[in-house]
């Protein structure tokens, strides 16, 4: 994975410096609150209902041993002993003290990370495929790409006080495991006719409150050109973006008021004028960069035989298991969704604990999802067995990836200052109501997400069954969604009708579950018996 | 008038009004034009021989299109004084300047240690902007 040189490593040390020099302008009153408040945010540090919340950056959600160590330690220093893993692959902190803040950084940066940019109308954290560098189906490693972004996207002076927030994604698979086309930028790497590896791009996608899919508005950018591309895609935002009402401030407002045509020509007049600037790295830097995403030294003549024979054990392998690229390996999630339990949640002994398990199993080397668990993206085979017991033993063995139980969820009401209603005890319910292995294997595999607020953290329009925490005079309540979907086949899920109580929407998600279970053809999914047969029979469930 | 309170540049400070974009092109003796956030700076492109200073206002300093049109000038050649007005910040100064900015004139002066110390923070950067210093990953590939 990527290591800092001395300039990266005096970028973060710097931003420390920087850091501690705004919390003493505020600590000391030289800067009010509301002045404070953007520089906070763009440093990851939000002011929530208890106390601050330190989102730390995860860049494409790839994490060494010693950085998941780190970030064990600082959930037991400055907060109550766990931490959050969330659906941009970062990690965040709940209940922390500004004072500590500039520590907490100091301690980060001796292990390479940092909050830049984790908040913020800025370019924030870069997000990427969970498997690169190990899936069996992708054309190339994404993470260089995603690093070569990263660096521009850090400090670019230009785009610090943007419209709004701005989020990239980029791939390299056909299966999409990123929600590309839900990104501010989605980039696809892509193999063109004359073998190339290149970068299409899809603009102006997102959730929120105007949920879209981003539109392709470009085939094939030439490496030579990608970050190039990016600036003239982020100056036309800039230049246009509307700031007079914060919920169109989205670049996907923007490219759907234009139009993509319009926003495209704009786009690639402001290339056209870019390119003669020099502002592209060379193509040795990003040669440079892909030498730190070198395969790990990966036995050969490996056996792909694994011993089945414990069956909780094999329901594991069934469930959290993926190809991997090489003869002999295999790519393993961590749930972080034992049932009842809060999605995305580990203590600090269970994230020391995968961080031993990740150097001594995974070549030292981790994944973040947006789905709110841990890989281990390159595993012996035959070490998998003793991986999944020590895994077990600590309360991180549940065999429940992509299926009911394995729900995302926001922080909700319970710490988020923005939230309408409460997320964390709905996905429990849900996920308690659905405990059993039986009903787990019934509806097969399932993507249940759960948003506190219109913002949509939750991803609830990607689900396929998707619950919206809203706030009814008062009262909490939840829409429900049927259809969405955030793979290669993105959809949005489309509300049911009436909104439903806590228990009720715990209700509500049993019946539609039924109506699948009653109605599904062959080896359906409850994404194709949904699409096949459309609202109707689940509404007459749900209303009739 | 607001006072220019941090200027990199050792010609005269230019005193005249500046008028608006739109009356720019009417205006054929005018030498200071302000940019407003709405304005797109490259109006002004055809006109860059007689402007001795651009004004660019923040009337809010979290509205960051003023980066833009200050970059789009000097990228177009224009070697002018750029000068930052309105809510003009201590944490904006080093973007600003490597954004083409040359002159700042805040409606609230500021602390001039913490400026300087603003100013002075990033030894190096990522990108290559308007202020012409060599990015890191040029410096990594120096032969």
């Amino acid at each position: 994975m990527y290591k800092y040189d001395q300039y990266d490593q005096q970028m973060v040390d710097t931003r420390v410096e920087e850091f501690r020099d705004q919390v003493r302008r505020r600590l000391s009153g030289e800067l009010t609150e509301e002045q404070f408040r953007p520089l906070r945010l763009q440093n990851g540090l939000y002011l929530q209902l208890h106390a601050y919340m330190l989102r730390v950056a995860v860049p494409y959600g790839t994490l060494s041993s010693q950085q998941m160590r780190m970030l064990g330690d600082i959930a037991d220093k400055y907060d109550r002993g766990y931490g959050h893993f969330t659906t941009r692959q970062n990690i965040q902190y709940n209940w922390i003290k500004l004072e500590d803040t500039p520590d907490i950084l100091a301690d980060l940066a001796t292990v390479e990370m940092h909050a830049i940019q984790t908040s913020g109308n800025c370019i924030r954290n870069i997000s990427s495929d969970q498997y690169a560098g190990a899936a069996a189906d992708e054309i190339i490693d994404p993470r260089p790409y995603a690093e070569l972004l990263r660096q521009w996207s850090s400090f670019h002076p230009e785009f610090l006080t943007l419209p709004r927030k701005f989020k990239i994604a980029v791939i390299a698979s056909e299966t999409d495991r990123a929600a590309m086309k839900l990104h501010d930028i989605g980039i696809k790497m892509v193999r063109n006719d004359a073998g190339e590896i290149g970068a299409q791009f899809y603009v102006g996608g997102g959730m929120g409150r105007t949920p879209m899919i981003g539109p392709m508005i470009r085939e094939f950018v030439p490496l030579d050109h990608l970050i190039t591309y990016s600036e003239a895609c982020l100056r036309v935002y800039n230049r246009y973006g509307r700031r007079d009402n914060k919920y169109k401030a989205r670049i996907k407002i923007l490219v759907h008021e234009l139009g993509k045509e319009e926003y495209t020509r704009q786009v690639e007049e402001e290339f056209e004028h870019l390119l003669s600037q020099g502002i592209e790295p060379p193509i040795a830097e990003l040669k440079r960069i892909m030498g730190f995403f070198q395969d790990p030294p990966f036995e050969t003549g490996l056996s792909d035989d694994l011993d089945l024979s414990d069956p909780d054990f094999r329901l594991w392998v069934d469930r959290n298991c993926e190809t991997h690229k090489t003869p002999g390996y295999i790519i393993a999630t961590v749930s972080l969704k034992p049932v009842g339990g809060i999605p995305g949640d580990a203590s600090a002994d269970q994230i020391r604990l995968m961080a031993d398990l990740g150097k001594e199993y995974s070549f030292d080397e981790m994944r973040v999802t947006h789905a709110q668990n841990i890989v281990f993206p390159h595993v012996k085979k035959a070490d998998l067995y003793a991986l999944w017991q020590k895994l077990d033993a600590a309360g991180l063995g549940t065999a429940n990836l992509d299926t009911v139980g394995d729900i995302i969820a926001c922080p909700g009401l319970d710490y988020c200052s923005l939230a309408n209603a409460r997320s964390i005890p709905v996905a429990q319910k849900i996920s308690e109501r659905f405990a059993t292995q039986e009903r787990q294997d019934a509806l097969g595999e399932m993507k249940l997400k759960i948003s506190g607020c219109i913002n949509a953290c939750g991803h609830h329009h990607a689900g396929h069954i998707g619950i919206l925490g809203v706030d009814r005079k008062g009262v909490e309540n939840y829409q429900l969604l049927l259809g969405g979907s955030e793979g290669a086949d993105t959809s949005l899920g489309q509300i049911t009708g009436p909104g439903f109580s806590e228990d009720g929407i715990v209700d509500a998600v049993e019946k539609v579950t039924e109506v699948y279970l009653r109605e599904k053809e062959g080896e359906e999914r409850f994404l194709d018996t949904y699409r096949r047969l459309g609202m109707a029979p689940f509404k007459e469930a749900l209303y009739g | 008038m607001v006072d220019v309170q941090f200027r990199f540049r050792d010609d005269e400070v230019v005193t005249d009004p500046a008028v608006t974009v739109d009356a720019f092109a009417e205006q054929t003796n005018a030498t200071a034009v302000r940019i407003e956030p709405g304005d797109d700076a490259r109006e002004l492109l055809p006109q860059l021989d007689r402007i001795a200073l651009v004004e660019v206002n923040f009337p809010a300093w979290t509205d960051g299109r003023g980066y833009s049109s200050a970059r789009v000038l000097r990228e177009a050649g224009y070697t002018g004084e750029i000068r930052a007005v309105g809510d003009v910040v201590i944490d904006m100064l080093s973007h600003l300047k490597r954004c083409g900015f040359d002159a700042f004139a805040p409606e609230h002066p500021l602390n001039p240690d913490d400026a300087q110390a603003a100013f002075d923070r990033w030894d190096n950067v990522y990108q290559a902007t308007a202020d012409g210093r060599r990015p890191i990953w040029a410096l990594r590939h120096e032969s």
